[in-house]
């Protein structure tokens, strides 16, 4: 579904990320996990063309994201509370984004009935702006916003953070069921390397913008993540 | 906004300095320093009253501190003196420094002037202060709002002549320095009352609470008529009537139309004089410049996520052309009336309007893809110059100057009716093209949006 080409993004002389080839089938929930600036959002909006690449390239389905924009329809994505709107409600959110993804107000509310649980009462029918709402509910919003429109392609960045026990659950439920039964590419980055190997088929370790692991995942995968970052820092480099 | 809040300062600063001359010209009997005194009763009413709306003590910015060793007692009198610098404290004063300078010059004793400086000084402090004791309670309003009514009743049908009795009162405060304390004193107490109310209420779930507005969602069904850029539109009228600082833009921008009166009552100009002209262009496209002027970083906030949904950027940006079309033609028919000037006014107006639709409306968003700076909707609408940079003064270049200088050369050397022909002619070209043109200009957005979305991204720019 996703190939990465001879991929590198420079700041100045720095560089911040640096893939020869990576290859994610459809379907395969896919797990990104590494240290603060390894390279993990920059990675992410180099697939949603937000920055350009230094060299090489992506292609999304056939289609190579920084030179035409037809991977808009099927690939959708929540990097962080910029992906909100704040002056809407939670419902003309979904609505709205509902619009720009050919969805009508009877299919989107379809889509919303089924996360009746995952909002818990919180997000809907509040008369509340999307400005106003906690960090948890807000990211529960774009979460569920993202998965509008019969995407592809879904993009998280850091989804279980800021979210309660109960829903972080629940997330882990809906996308295990997002790849599993409707075969949808799941891209999913953390920090918490107990979530992803629950929920992610394949988990890559990115440190200083290079692949340092690639995982199928196992029994054995949240220990052998454990013992890699325990490391300290210069032997993780040596790798 | 930038540009707006310049030019009001300047007019302050100004009329403080004609005030004197006004006042001595139209009542040649009375002293100016009474005619003052008299308004100033109205002036102190109307300043709470509009402060009412507009001004809010910043506590949200302290709760940062709260975790510090700071003591209470420092943080609440750091709030309270930081909102005496605030800018709606100086607004009088660019009125009441060049007035007393004026004063002076003209031979009134500087020991009474500087003194009554002083009171007024003592004076929008104590507004200030005041306004946070009080704006807690809509009945205030109400209060505020029927003193004023009741004060011009009373006077108008001659029951009593407020003005006069006030006039009496406050000019004490001229004729003897001494008193000049008085306001002092009200400042000061003020200030304590604040003081004690905050200092015991500095805690999350009290005064430091953040409001949440109840959402009231409306019906914008109607806007399906226009086709595939309802969702844009919908969008856009949503922003701009639920943050402060869009929604000052549409009231300054129906405010402005009385701003042709100032020129067309004077009538040193000439029926057919490049001031109205660009008057015109002014009134009719305040909107364009005041809103256009920013698009698209009114969007900043959540710019990265539009440019990753599937948006077609041409409709993004045709829905703000809609948007400005439309407040130049509101603006066109509220500007009918200026007909009474003349029918060359309206001439002026109408082919101003065209000008105005057709060549400045793509002129303005073409340049919005300059914009790098971000816009933070949630603060505040007053003195913000959030966004504001080289851009936002080099439009106006184009947007206004060229038109009126264009307008100039034809009747100068042509005619009038040559002139506003060849404006109008311009303005339905350009309509015509818009197609074209949008398409332009949505293909130099999608050049820069890397740019853009770096720019929006940077907070405190």
């Amino acid at each position: 579904m996703i190939t990465i080409q001879n991929l590198t993004k420079k700041y100045g002389n720095q560089l911040v990320l640096s893939l020869e080839q990576l290859d994610i089938p459809k379907g395969q929930s896919f797990g990104l996990v590494g240290n603060n600036g390894a390279g993990k959002t920059t990675l992410f909006s180099l697939m949603l063309d937000l920055i350009q690449p230094t060299t090489g390239y992506i292609i999304n389905n056939g289609v190579q994201v920084n030179t035409s924009e037809d991977w808009k329809p099927f690939t959708s994505s929540f990097i962080d509370e910029s992906f909100l709107i704040g002056y809407l409600t939670p419902e003309e959110y979904f609505y709205f984004i509902g619009e720009l993804r050919n969805q009508n107000k009877a299919d989107v509310n379809a889509l919303l009935s089924d996360f009746k649980d995952f909002f818990h009462g919180e997000i809907l029918g509040q008369k509340k702006y999307l400005r106003d709402l906690s960090k948890g509910n807000q990211k529960k919003a774009g979460i569920v916003g993202s998965f509008i429109g019969n995407p592809e392609v879904i993009i998280l960045d850091e989804p279980f953070a800021n979210l309660d026990p109960t829903t972080q659950i629940r997330l882990k439920a809906i996308i295990k069921d997002l790849a599993a039964k409707q075969g949808v590419t799941v891209l999913v980055s953390s920090h918490d390397l107990m979530h992803v190997t629950e929920v992610c088929e394949r988990i890559v370790v990115l440190n200083k913008g290079k692949i340092v692991k690639d995982i199928k995942t196992s029994a054995e995968t949240l220990r052998e993540l454990e013992n890699f970052f325990s490391r300290s820092p210069v032997s993780i480099e040596q790798e | 906004m930038g540009f707006f809040a310049v030019y009001m300062l300047v007019s302050f600063a100004g009329l403080g300095v004609a005030l004197f001359f006004i006042l001595r010209k139209t009542f040649p009997d009375v002293d100016p320093m009474l005619k003052v005194s008299e308004y100033m009763l109205y002036w102190v009413l109307i300043e709470l009253f509009f402060r009412y709306f507009m001004q809010k003590l910043p506590v949200m910015d302290i709760r940062p501190l709260l975790l510090y060793p700071i003591k209470k007692s420092s943080i609440t009198h750091y709030i309270l003196a930081k909102s005496g610098l605030s800018g709606y404290n100086f607004l009088s004063l660019f009125m009441a420094v060049p007035f007393s300078i004026v004063l002076m010059a003209e031979g009134y004793p500087v020991l009474n002037v500087l003194a009554w400086l002083f009171a007024i000084i003592g004076m929008v402090l104590t507004i200030n202060f005041t306004n946070f004791l009080i704006n807690k309670s809509d009945r205030v309003l109400l209060i505020l709002g029927s003193l004023i009514l009741g004060f011009y009743t009373l006077e108008y049908f001659n029951v009593i002549p407020v003005t006069q009795y006030a006039g009496k009162i406050f000019y004490i405060l001229y004729q003897n320095p001494a008193l000049a304390f008085i306001p002092l004193i009200l400042a000061l107490s003020t200030y304590f009352a604040n003081y004690k109310y905050l200092k015991n209420r500095l805690y999350l779930d009290a005064s430091l609470k953040k409001k949440a507005k109840e959402a009231i969602t409306s019906d914008l069904s109607w806007t399906e008529r226009f086709g595939d850029i309802a969702p844009f539109l919908r969008l856009d009228l949503k922003l701009i009537w639920r943050n402060k600082r869009t929604k000052m833009q549409v009231f300054i921008s129906l405010a402005m139309i009385l701003y042709g009166l100032i020129f067309y009552s004077m009538d040193t100009y000439g029926e057919t004089s490049t001031i109205y002209l660009f008057v015109g262009i002014f009134m009719t496209g305040i909107f364009l410049s005041n809103f256009g002027q920013f698009i698209p970083a009114w969007d900043s906030e959540y710019y990265g996520m539009m440019m990753s949904q599937n948006i077609p950027l041409r409709k993004y940006l045709e829905s703000k052309a809609a948007l400005i079309s439309v407040s130049i033609v509101v603006m066109f028919l509220l500007s009918i009336p200026y007909v009474y000037f003349g029918w060359k006014a309206l001439a002026i107006n109408f082919s101003c309007a065209l000008y105005n639709l057709g060549v400045n409306v793509p002129v303005i968003l073409f340049f919005g893809s300059f914009n790098k700076k971000r816009i933070d909707l949630t603060k505040s609408a007053i003195g913000n110059m959030q966004g504001t940079s080289a851009t936002q003064f080099l439009v106006l270049l184009p947007l206004m100057v060229v038109p009126s200088l264009l307008y100039f050369g034809l009747k100068t050397f042509i005619s009038f009716e040559a002139a506003i022909g060849v404006l109008s002619i311009l303005g339905i070209t350009g309509f015509a093209l818009r197609k074209t043109a949008l398409d332009k200009v949505a293909e130099v957005y999608r050049k820069r949006k890397y740019g853009m979305i770096a720019g929006f991204k940077e907070q405190n720019s």
